[in-house]
């Protein structure tokens, strides 16, 4: 597990800052080699062999999953990069503006070869202060980018007023109560805050959340994409795999990112479990720790949720 | 599987490649180890060795090989030859310096790569033509007769005859086709899939096409017996064999399996005049079966990190060459 790869995904609508972000990455003395996968050669204004420039091939599983999609051209770079192990520490993949993110982050899931070597660590969503609130009312992928996002900076607030700049964060909340955001402008920001946060490891999915360990109930929703959390005590293992299971297979398409942390009665260990669509990735981790209260989180995003049906399913679980 | 293994792990020269061995062949009596780190170790049967510096910028991604020279393909876009004696030789570069994913030689001299969705045909005269696949090209594979090259992409594979104006014919197959090999008479051609399976086409008498399923990863290697009755695959915890020797090819036969342990196979090299298959694992262990009886041979004990990335016999079938993800590789030489 420690030996793999870090993987940050970098997403953005056009012109939000990406290319900024990526050349601070890749120019500042941070002690970190990053092998940059860029959909654009030529933006990247740096000589650099471990930069590599993709097609965003996104190809369909053959395996009755109807949104199960991956990055073919992702595979074959990540399986071409390894030949290079040693030579950088973590690998940075830039989606395109109009990219949909879950084909990139299915791809860590779905295929073996690279599940084996690399990890997802986080989906980083580049968002402009001054034109984010227009594109979210014209651009679908960009509603979609920020849904999906672990973490967003919120870019060029220098050119929006304090209460322009409230009131667009109010509304990415509205769209993903999860997202860590930073305010920056020239995405001035430590790099450590971006990369490596470890926002896919199992273990730590809920601690880099604190408001969601924080908050009672959330429910945000703007006219189509919704975000809900609940808690429970414990749940029965029988029951709750099931009804986890058959919903993402039913609701996968309209569910963009789920997760939670489980507590099974007499099971010592926590059930950590996400999900990007249909695809589902879950395993027992630590012990509960003996000051830690056994209870069952679990959250949802996605376009059109039906909320009391997703907290009804959950709470038949209960053990 | 037998507690009395009969072992040659007596008859092994160890090697140290240093790098990752990405792509193996043969020059007469040469092993020509294609690395990771961008060079060629190139040994003898006793051990001897020396390295050439074929892709000093890079590492190498795909190899080769025609027993006369190993052709590499790297991360700097270029292919190289290198021979026996170490001497080697840019011999194509791609555009803008784009990686070789593919690479396949033709028994005429010519050879042909891909670098993203362009694949290149070069003939032994030293004519190029090119052919722009529907997606990223994966796999190329010439036919053993003829000067015509399969091609493996998104949705099926691409047969091309790249001195001929006819149209190429795309075989049609729902998915992502990595790998391809054609049969050595050249009616079946079969493609390795995202999906954990291979897939065949017919192309003669009726198109006809072979689902082969079940595997626990992706069958990667594949190797045709030295009568093209059989073809052996990688992605199993057994060496898998599909039977090939009727026109149907393997539709509704079982394949057999070879070699069962508790690991992955990774490399399968079939010897080239007699029935015995070369497996090597992903712990590292190196196998020699005969095909009829399935007795099993030891080449090399389990190496844990030291997955088998490359395995080949030399022309004559006398010795085998392993080499390892770790950088470990070593020679075989099988007493007369």
């Amino acid at each position: 597990m420690s030996d793999k790869i870090p993987v940050t995904v970098l997403t953005g609508y056009l012109g939000a800052g990406k290319t900024t972000l990526l050349n601070r990455i890749l120019t500042e003395q941070h002690g970190r080699r990053y092998a940059v996968i860029v959909n654009e050669f030529g933006e990247i204004g740096i000589d650099n062999d471990l930069v590599v420039g993709a097609d965003e091939e996104v190809f369909e599983m053959n395996n009755g999953c109807i949104c199960c999609t991956v990055r073919g051209d992702l595979i074959r770079i990540i399986e071409g990069l390894m030949k290079r192990r040693g030579k950088f520490d973590a690998i940075i993949v830039e989606t395109t503006g109009l990219a949909d993110p879950a084909p990139v982050a299915q791809t860590f899931f779905v295929d073996q070869d690279v599940g084996e070597r690399a990890r997802l660590d986080a989906v980083v969503t580049v968002a402009d202060a001054k034109w984010l609130m227009a594109r979210l009312k014209d651009a679908p992928e960009a509603k979609n980018q920020i849904a999906f996002a672990d973490v967003v900076l919120l870019n060029k607030v220098d050119l929006v007023s304090a209460a322009e700049l409230d009131e667009v964060e109010s509304r990415i909340r509205s769209i993903n109560p999860q997202a860590t955001i930073h305010r920056t402008t020239n995405c001035n920001i430590p790099i450590a805050e971006v990369l490596d946060r470890k926002a896919f490891d199992l273990d730590r999915i809920m601690e880099v959340e604190p408001d969601f360990l924080e908050a009672g109930h959330h429910h945000h929703h703007d006219d189509e994409m919704v975000s809900f959390s609940f808690r429970a005590g414990e749940v029965d293992p029988d029951k709750f795999m099931p009804w986890i299971s058959d919903l993402t297979q039913r609701e996968g398409p309209n569910i963009l990112r789920c997760k939670g942390i489980v507590a099974f009665p007499q099971e010592p260990k926590r059930f950590v479990f996400q999900g990007v669509h249909m695809i589902l990735d879950g395993d027992l981790q630590r012990e509960w720790r003996p000051d830690e209260k056994r209870e069952s989180r679990v959250v949802f995003i996605g376009r059109g949720l039906d909320r009391q049906a997703y907290e009804e399913g959950f709470r038949a679980c209960a053990a | 599987m037998s507690g009395t293994l009969t072992s040659l792990t007596d008859a092994v020269v160890p090697l140290a490649a240093e790098a990752e061995v990405t792509g193996l062949g043969w020059l007469k009596d040469t092993a020509a180890f294609a690395l990771a780190d961008g060079s060629v170790l190139l040994a003898k049967p006793d051990g001897a060795s020396h390295r050439s510096a074929a892709h000093p910028e890079g590492a190498i991604l795909v190899a080769a090989c025609d027993g006369k020279r190993l052709l590499t393909g790297g991360d700097d876009g270029r292919i190289a030859a290198t021979g026996p004696d170490g001497a080697t030789a840019t011999v194509a570069e791609a555009k803008g310096g784009a990686w070789i994913d593919a690479l396949a030689l033709h028994a005429s001299g010519a050879f042909a790569y891909a670098a993203g969705r362009t694949v290149t045909a070069r003939d032994d005269k030293g004519r190029s033509k090119t052919f722009e696949a529907p997606s990223t090209a994966r796999g190329l594979a010439f036919a053993a007769k003829g000067y015509r090259l399969a091609v493996a992409h998104y949705g099926g594979a691409t047969l091309w005859y790249p001195n001929l104006d006819a149209k190429p014919e795309m075989l049609d197959w729902k998915g992502s086709h990595l790998d391809v090999t054609w049969s050595p008479d050249g009616r079946f051609v079969v493609t390795s899939m995202q999906e954990n399976s291979l897939h065949g086409w017919r192309l003669a008498p009726d198109r006809g096409h072979m689902r082969m399923s079940g595997y626990a990863a992706k069958p990667r290697s594949t190797s045709w017996s030295f009568g093209g009755a059989w073809l052996a695959t990688s992605g199993a915890d057994a060496a898998v064999i599909w039977p090939f020797d009727s026109k149907e090819g393997p539709t509704g036969k079982p394949p057999r399996e070879c070699g069962l342990r508790h690991s992955r196979v990774t490399r399968v090299a079939f010897h080239p005049s007699v029935n015995v298959l070369a497996i090597g694992y992903e712990d590292g262990c190196v196998l020699l079966v005969r095909f009829e009886d399935g007795a099993e041979l030891l080449v090399r004990r389990a190496t844990p990190g030291a997955d088998v990335t490359a395995l080949a016999w030399n022309g004559r079938g006398g010795q085998l060459a392993f080499g390892c993800r770790d950088g470990s590789a070593g020679l075989l030489t099988l007493s007369a």
